[in-house]
């Protein structure tokens, strides 16, 4: 599998990462195949019948109770806001 | 009789499925120990890990699961005792992780069904595709300021409920009944306040038409609507426009849509074109959901009594009409009222005056039974002074809007006001005499055969008895008298 340029492209939109067309796009292209060749490699391996795994420890979730024991310090969750109105984080405006 | 929408070339039926957005009932957020009152002061209830804080873990929330469970336990649906959590990708201001954990291929409640009631009485299963978890995302608000949206990030992380019904669905009332059905069974339960106003249960509709025998032709999504009255619109002018491009020689694109309300239509949101591509992958954070069998046998073991089988019993129980168990079940609140007031008193006649004057009466003064300032015990203190004879239905109807005003117990007001009903036949006949003499003409007339006139005669006595007179007999020594 290889990504071709236009699928670059799109991948960094979605992530809202500018790229520079003549450079970077080039460059990220070749580094991002590089990276899924090596992972494609993965594909040589038989799974045959090797339930799939989601993790490294045969563990399953561990689950809290349900109490308030968080939160309660706007200051902190905004303290690196880059503006703010009140307590509101404030951003550029979304037009819908 | 199948709701069809007729088109220059035919008739077209139409499809509908629905994903509603449940807000579970929980005292804090799915993955965080933060609160989810509704209304907190702005980023009060906001964790690090709501926040999107870097080196931060999620540790999910074991009542938030058993909501879970109880939900699709009420839908009747398979519990999968192994789920997963993925990561949903996508970029939006209230949305500080960057990604919402949901679950994608591998959700916690898998098939099931709800039964819907139709207004002609029809019964239609509508099958429940799947239910998953996932986190809810914070607030914007975009009208606040000139150059700038604000966001609040209290709802960030709060505990939902995404609910996928089979496009199952073939008209308007079909989609509504199924929202006020879903809503009904999760207030049974408990699981979510079904409160759409404040947005704690919002649905996205899925609409497409065809021709009767097609297979499914291209859906478009209608996101975020807000009432169940708004979501049999949205459903109705989005099959209509879908019809005018098929039949102008177009063809429906597949995209999200919103309905605008106030123009009754609904409009092509190019702000999501990429809204579709997630880029979902499994969520390292979060090992798989393993639950217990003997846990949600338990979960299953105190589950209340649910809408469609308080319904029959109902029915069963107190002799009343489909009609009377199916408004009596709509909420859990009205139900209870209804058997406390019940308990040793006429089903009938209970479920009569509940439905007719005294809800009638609540609406009037904006109250519901909540905060009825009638209490079920003087409700049927008042049915069992009609029962009894004390007083009459008319005078009955006066004092149950003195209580629904007042919250006064009715034995009180007719004390005080001297309503208790007369069945002294000496003043029944001297009321009679009374009229009788000052309408000597209409005597006369009636007695020459113009029998309609007795009814006048009624109400002429019972008007000099200001209402108070008991009918029957009223009746009956008139008849004699005349």
């Amino acid at each position: 599998m290889s990504l071709d340029p236009a699928t670059v492209r799109r991948i960094a939109k979605l992530a809202r990462i500018h790229l520079d067309d003549d450079d970077e796009l080039p460059r990220l292209q070749k580094e991002l195949n590089t990276i899924l060749g090596y992972v494609e490699q993965l594909a040589e391996v038989n799974v045959e019948g090797v339930m799939p795994l989601s993790g490294g420890m045969e563990i399953a979730m561990r689950m809290r109770e349900d109490v308030v024991n968080d939160g309660g310090y706007p200051e902190k969750i905004l303290a690196n806001a880059p503006d703010r109105i009140g307590d509101f984080f404030a951003v550029p405006k979304v037009v819908e | 009789m199948s709701y069809t929408i007729e088109g220059a070339t035919g008739p077209w039926e139409l499809v509908i499925g629905l994903e509603v957005h449940a807000q579970i009932i929980s005292k804090s957020k799915l993955f965080s120990g933060a609160a989810t009152d509704f209304g907190a002061i702005e980023n009060s209830q906001v964790s690090f890990i709501d926040a999107g804080f870097p080196g931060m873990l999620p540790v999910i929330n074991r009542e938030c699961v058993a909501q879970a469970v109880r939900t699709g336990l009420g839908l009747e649906a398979h519990i999968n005792l192994v789920s997963r959590f993925d990561r949903k990708n996508y970029f939006y201001a209230d949305l500080p992780q960057g990604y919402q954990i949901s679950q994608y291929k591998h959700p916690i409640v898998g098939a099931g069904k709800i039964e819907i009631q139709l207004e002609s009485g029809d019964v239609r299963t509508i099958g429940i595709t799947r239910l998953h978890l996932e986190q809810d995302a914070g607030k914007s608000m975009h009208d606040q300021h000139a150059s700038k949206s604000l966001v609040d990030l209290n709802r960030s992380g709060i505990a939902l409920m995404e609910i996928v019904s089979e496009p199952d669905m073939r008209s308007p009332e079909e989609a509504g009944a199924y929202l006020r059905k879903l809503r009904t069974i999760v207030r049974y339960l408990g699981t979510c306040d079904g409160n759409m106003d404040e947005g704690s249960m919002r649905a996205d509709v899925n609409v497409s038409v065809r021709k009767p025998g097609e297979a499914f032709r291209t859906r478009c999504e209608i996101k975020n609507v807000n009432s169940i009255r708004f979501v049999m619109q949205a459903v109705e002018a989005e099959a209509r426009r879908q019809v005018g491009v098929w039949e102008a020689g177009g063809t429906v694109d597949q995209e999200t849509r919103l309905f605008d309300p106030t123009r009754g239509e609904t409009r092509s949101m190019r702000s999501k074109e990429d809204a579709h591509d997630y880029r979902y992958f499994p969520e390292p954070d979060l090992q798989p959901l393993v639950l217990d069998e003997s846990w949600i046998e338990e979960l299953k073991c105190s589950l209340p009594e649910l809408p469609d089988q308080k319904y029959t019993r109902l029915m069963r129980d107190y002799g009343i009409p489909p009609y009377d168990a199916a408004i009596l079940v709509m909420e859990r609140s009205t139900a209870d009222f209804y058997e406390l007031v019940v308990r040793g008193r006429d089903g009938k006649l209970v479920s009569n005056w509940m439905l007719g004057d005294f809800f009638a009466g609540l609406n009037r003064t904006g109250r519901t039974i909540e905060t009825s300032p009638v209490s079920a015990n003087n409700f049927g203190y008042l049915l069992d002074l009609i029962t009894d004879g004390t007083i009459n239905g008319k005078i009955a109807k006066e004092i149950l809007e003195i209580m629904i005003d007042t919250g006064e117990a009715p034995r009180a007001i007719v004390e005080a006001r001297g309503l208790r009903q007369v069945t002294d036949t000496g003043a029944i006949d001297a009321a009679i005499a009374q009229v009788m003499e000052a309408n000597a003409d209409k005597v006369a007339e009636y007695r020459s055969g113009k029998e309609k006139l007795f009814g006048y005669f009624v109400g002429q006595v019972m008007k000099a008895m200001s209402g108070k007179g008991n009918p029957a007999l009223v009746n009956e020594a008139l008849k004699k008298k005349l």
